[in-house]
């Protein structure tokens, strides 16, 4: 497995997947996946309701570990870690933040203090520097303000900084969640579905966002989504996942001309 | 409209006291003399039941009418009102010597009142250290701790057990007891980091009964339900001193002991430490998920919590010189977690509120004797029914941003 891992570290992929496979009892939700993501890309992975996308987002953040297969990251410093089994704060602290398909904010903080969370694993104040305050403490703490605020900014929510996230427009709830993961300095970006339930003008602007993003932050990012007019025109390549299984991949056009995908997606029946 | 309003409350008080009357028919109306062997009917007896019930149904009604009127207008309203006296308490020009002029009248208490007022507000103190604790546990980090007095428990019991075997004093085991709870707190805290909510509550419920079994049992180690007397009082570098100068240097080392809490509390509450408890507490997978450290955040909740009720119970071990297991029930553990609830979770000013609350009232209403408990009872459903986010909310800070660094 080490050997596999080296040859891999070229610096040419941040993410690897390899054969992973996830049981829940009985059930097979993820069937030998194999995925990668490349430094600076935006990679989508697409598939109808129930095809295991979230499964997977779960099996590579921690959630979940998966039964059989590899998941290796590639930090921008430091050795390649195999990250399947890993505590999920820690595949965090590693560099891969993800935000959630049902939004997931903390919702009696503010929306500044949403994203201050995401600073959490970049900054060390313990319980007797929080009591005592001295001035490292104080200097991280503003530092955690500005940066979070910062972060805020970048997503266009600095004037709803101190609103408490609950009383956040839906949209706004969207990119604060993706402010507060960015927070966390990430090298790869996890998105899952962060268009659903927006409308097309919404959607737009949350492609805009997400490339700037990806040319300011230099992430990489893999995102879920249903809109398939965002992820024909965002990303560099696309897997599609059909009960557990990829069943297709390549740029979005290849993947649009695959018979396999649009049966996935159509249907051979009528009524889709 | 209002007058709909009007008459559609009156059916309601009316029904509702047809209704008590009838259900109180046997305990108010009917007497049986068993000796005499008469049955006396005191009719008179159904029209106050009646008449009483009526009144107080229909205030009751248009009370909730009120407050439902004022929830769904804040509803509304998109940027939360904040009240003239949180605005009054929270501006530093007020609040610092608001809290001064506070802590000299504590300051001054002993000299112009007598020892047993000074000894009842030593108890309330103790109440404010152990709802300050619980709050951290079950306000901040949201881990409902049904057993929150074992902890009490483990500090009150290491300061007698040293003090009998070893005569230890006061000051020595003050910091073991400090110890001791931490390491109670991140025992409990081990099994039971995977649960949540009712399951957590049930597991600690357990732990809080074995700790009391345990003392009660096992008599060889506790002294069974006879307890442990004549523990000393605090040292006062060898002097001797009557009881009446011990309730007063009990209760400045409690004053001292209390703002230290306060102190630390409220540090630890607007602290990266804090946010990360207020994370757990709103949702645990987004706050793993965005690199917390779930296990640390909750076994550092845990072991505060703990920590400051064993400190309390050293205190209340050396302040009664006499501890037995019964001080230690399930009741504690309600009522500390009632005052945390009633004061608003998270709040440290509500919870310190809360503990003078529902310490001091059964002390104060012991003029109305029987009456005592169901007026304090009464008073917790008032304010659950109409405040239900407790005595004072608490209130997020507000950051101050340096907008030149952050572009």
């Amino acid at each position: 497995m080490a050997q596999n891992m080296n040859e891999l570290n070229n610096q040419n992929t941040v993410l690897s997947v390899r054969n992973v496979s996830m049981n829940f009892g009985g059930l097979r939700a993820l069937s030998e996946v194999d995925l990668d993501v490349h430094p600076g890309e935006v990679v989508a992975l697409i598939g109808p309701n129930g095809a295991g996308k979230t499964t997977f987002f779960n099996c590579i953040t921690g959630i979940y570990t998966p039964t059989e297969g590899v998941v290796t990251a590639y930090p921008k410093t430091g050795k390649p870690r195999r990250i399947n089994g890993m505590r999920t704060n820690l595949v965090c602290e590693l560099g891969m933040a993800r935000t959630f398909q049902n939004i997931r904010l903390f919702p009696s903080m503010t929306a500044l203090e949403n994203v201050m969370i995401g600073r959490h694993c970049r900054t060390k104040t313990g319980i007797l520097g929080a009591v005592l305050r001295g001035s490292g403490t104080r200097r991280e703490e503003q530092e955690v303000v500005d940066k979070s605020y910062e972060m805020l900014t970048k997503v266009g929510l600095e004037k709803l900084a101190n609103e408490y996230s609950r009383n956040l427009p839906y949209g706004a709830q969207r990119r604060l969640e993706i402010a507060r993961a960015l927070a966390t300095e990430p090298f790869l970006l996890l998105l899952d579905e962060p268009a659903a339930g927006m409308n097309p003008q919404e959607t737009e602007e949350l492609k805009q966002m997400v490339i700037r993003i990806r040319e300011e932050f230099k992430v990489s990012v893999l995102l879920i989504e249903h809109d398939m007019k965002m992820v024909m025109s965002l990303s560099d390549r696309i897997y599609v996942m059909e009960y557990g299984r990829i069943i297709s991949t390549g740029t979005p056009k290849e993947v649009s001309e695959d018979p396999q995908v649009i049966r996935a997606y159509l249907g051979e029946d009528d009524d889709a | 409209m209002v007058a709909a309003n009007i008459i559609k409350h009156l059916k309601g008080a009316l029904i509702a006291s047809i209704w008590l009357a009838f259900l109180t028919l046997p305990i108010m109306v009917i007497r049986v003399d068993t000796v005499e062997k008469t049955v006396t009917w005191r009719w008179m007896h159904l029209a106050y039941m009646a008449v009483g019930s009526f009144v107080l149904a229909f205030i009751w009604n248009i009370f909730l009418e009120r407050r439902d009127r004022g929830q769904a207008k804040k509803a509304l309203e998109t940027v939360e009102r904040v009240s003239a006296l949180s605005q009054f308490l929270s501006d530093p020009r007020f609040a610092r010597p608001l809290m001064a002029f506070g802590f000299l009248v504590a300051a001054a208490f002993p000299w112009f009142f007598s020892m047993y007022q000074t000894n009842i507000l030593v108890s309330a103190l103790i109440y404010v250290v152990l709802g300050l604790g619980l709050n951290i546990t079950v306000g901040l980090a949201g881990l409902l701790d049904l057993g929150y007095v074992a902890f009490y428990a483990v500090g009150a019991y290491t300061y007698a057990l040293l003090n009998y075997h070893f005569h230890l004093g006061f000051w020595a085991v003050l910091p073991m007891g400090a110890v001791m709870g931490a390491f109670f707190g991140i025992l409990l805290g081990f099994p039971v980091l995977r649960l949540r909510g009712d399951y957590l509550a049930i597991v600690t419920l357990g732990f809080g009964q074995i700790i009391r079994l345990v003392l009660e049992n096992w008599s060889a180690f506790s002294f069974g339900p006879s307890g442990i007397s004549n523990i000393d009082r605090p040292g006062l570098f060898g002097i001797t001193y009557s009881v009446e100068q011990a309730t007063t240097y009990m209760y400045y080392i409690m004053l001292a002991l209390v703002v230290l809490t306060i102190f630390v509390t409220a540090r630890l509450k607007d602290s990266r430490i804090g946010r990360a408890w207020l994370a757990l507490r709103e949702d645990e997978i987004a706050c793993q998920a965005m690199g917390i450290d779930n296990t640390r955040a909750k076994l550092m909740a845990f072991a505060l919590g703990a920590t400051l009720a064993s400190l309390m119970g050293v205190v209340f071990a050396a302040k009664t010189t006499f501890i037995n297991p019964a001080s230690f029930t399930f009741m504690e553990s309600a009522m500390i977690l009632a005052i945390v609830v009633l004061g608003g979770m998270g709040s440290v000013l509500g919870v310190i509120l809360g503990a003078f609350m529902l310490m001091l009232l059964p002390e104060y209403l012991r003029a109305f004797s029987e009456y005592r408990m169901l007026i304090f009872g009464a008073t917790m459903v008032l304010i659950m029914v109409f405040r239900p986010q407790g005595l004072v909310r608490a209130k997020r800070k507000v950051y101050k941003i340096n907008t030149e660094a952050a572009g």
